[in-house]
């Protein structure tokens, strides 16, 4: 995953000599498919890329919030605005499914928050992309939702305790946000002829955005090997991605769009799909915050949390004037 | 630390006959938040009929790494266990 520095002064755990004992201890549980919960001792590595990862996670949850509130108010019915509206909620949900598995580490949401909207943070690069059509709406269900199950379905063993149990109660929810985006976009395709182009187009858009969601290929993910070690992740970057397109091309072909990519064939010998290149600089140009969005985003974010600031000290002032009232 | 939401462990009943279990947790300046809060982030799809929040540091919990001293009375009393006991097999209902 990305590069996140959560650098506190003073970590007195790393100060601590971490005895080879403990360590290899740690290292045969994990080996052994135990999970790791939060009270257990943990190598501070093993820690820190779960704090970076799970918070990156969090973030692209809430902010992937964003661009589909961009449609809340122009749903094309009524049926369309509730199911977007619930679908959003649980973004919401998800996001604090995993701040509140991240806070087991040692860390306070407001210090997640903090690093994200410093620019410490990152989230997933494919909420820097606009959504300019109704259409988006349901590629972002069918593809970008149907990428982040295929990642969440195999991080329900991840060895961390709590994650891979955030990851069980979202994956059981996200169900229902790749089928909504589905059919969606199945109205349009079998629509009129502008529906029709509409659903292609957001297709084109959405398609080399969602591969890149995996993150970078296998030989250059520095983070990957570790990770895989400790049981963090359980498949590559590009096992997860493989098995994605298989399972997708398909479903694009039922809905008769077909996927930009000329070089996309079946490849009879692996029995998978064989795809074009991705562009990279493309990829790494978004997560540095090239984005056509990315400024936006981060803004709205930063605008919820200070704008809505009243409202936590509110009730925080409140609940103490109410302990002073009891306890005289 | 004035301006921290306090952490609330949150424990729901799927349906009655069932205890509590514990699911997560959630920030809220009170109870009565906690409450609110928790149903809407656990309980959109009817997880429970009842909730339970506890606030986060009223919890204490055993320490994992004296976890094989803390239990290590339990292990040695085999005799708890009924296969401790040898019957005959002609012997029925027991």
């Amino acid at each position: 995953m990305y590069t996140v520095d959560y650098s506190k002064p003073q970590e007195p755990r790393l100060a601590e000599a971490e005895d080879g004992a403990r360590l290899a201890a740690f290292d045969a549980r994990v080996a052994a498919d135990d999970f790791i919960e939060p009270k257990d001792w943990m190598p501070e590595a093993y820690r820190k890329t779960l704090i970076r990862q799970i918070s990156q996670h969090a973030h692209s949850e809430v902010v992937g919030m964003l661009p589909e509130g961009n449609w809340l108010t122009r749903a094309p019915s009524l049926r369309r605005k509730a199911i977007l509206l619930a679908k959003i909620q649980d973004e919401g949900g998800h996001g604090l499914y995993l701040y509140s598995a991240a806070e087991t580490l040692g860390v306070t949401r407001e210090e997640l928050i903090e690093a994200l909207h410093a620019g410490r943070a990152k989230y997933s690069t494919i909420f820097n992309y606009p959504t300019i059509t109704w259409a988006d709406i349901g590629a972002i269900g069918w593809l970008v939702d149907g990428a982040a199950i295929m990642n969440q379905v195999a991080l329900q063993r991840t060895s961390y305790g709590p994650y891979a149990r955030a990851m069980v109660r979202i994956c059981k929810e996200e169900s229902f946000h790749q089928r909504q985006g589905y059919e969606a976009m199945m109205v349009l395709a079998n629509g009129t002829a502008a529906q029709q182009r509409m659903a292609q187009d957001a297709l084109n858009r959405w398609w080399w955005p969602s591969l890149m969601m995996f993150g970078p290929p296998d030989d250059s993910s520095p983070n990957s090997a570790q990770s895989i070690r400790w049981r963090i992740k359980r498949e590559t970057n590009d096992e997860l991605r493989q098995r994605f397109i298989d399972a997708t091309v398909p479903q694009a072909e039922a809905l008769g769009l077909s996927i930009p990519d000329p070089e996309l064939k079946w490849n009879e010998a692996t029995q998978h799909y064989d795809f074009g290149p991705i562009d990279w600089e493309e990829f790494y140009a978004v997560v540095r915050g090239e984005g056509p969005t990315a400024k936006d985003r981060l803004q709205a974010r930063i605008d919820a949390w200070e704008d809505n600031a009243w409202v936590r000290e509110a009730a925080l002032a409140h609940a103490e004037k109410q302990a002073t009232k009891q306890a005289a | 630390m004035k301006n921290i939401t306090p952490i609330w462990e949150v424990f729901v009943r799927a349906k009655n006959g069932l205890s509590h279990r514990h699911v997560g947790s959630v920030h809220a300046a009170d109870a009565r938040g906690a409450v609110e809060a928790a149903r809407d982030v656990y309980t959109r799809r009817m997880e429970g009929v009842s909730l339970w929040v506890v606030p986060s540091n009223a919890i204490t919990a055993s320490d994992p790494g004296e976890a094989a001293a803390l239990f290590a009375p339990a292990e040695d009393k085999i005799y708890r266990h009924p296969t401790f006991y040898v019957v005959p097999d002609n012997v029925k209902h027991i």
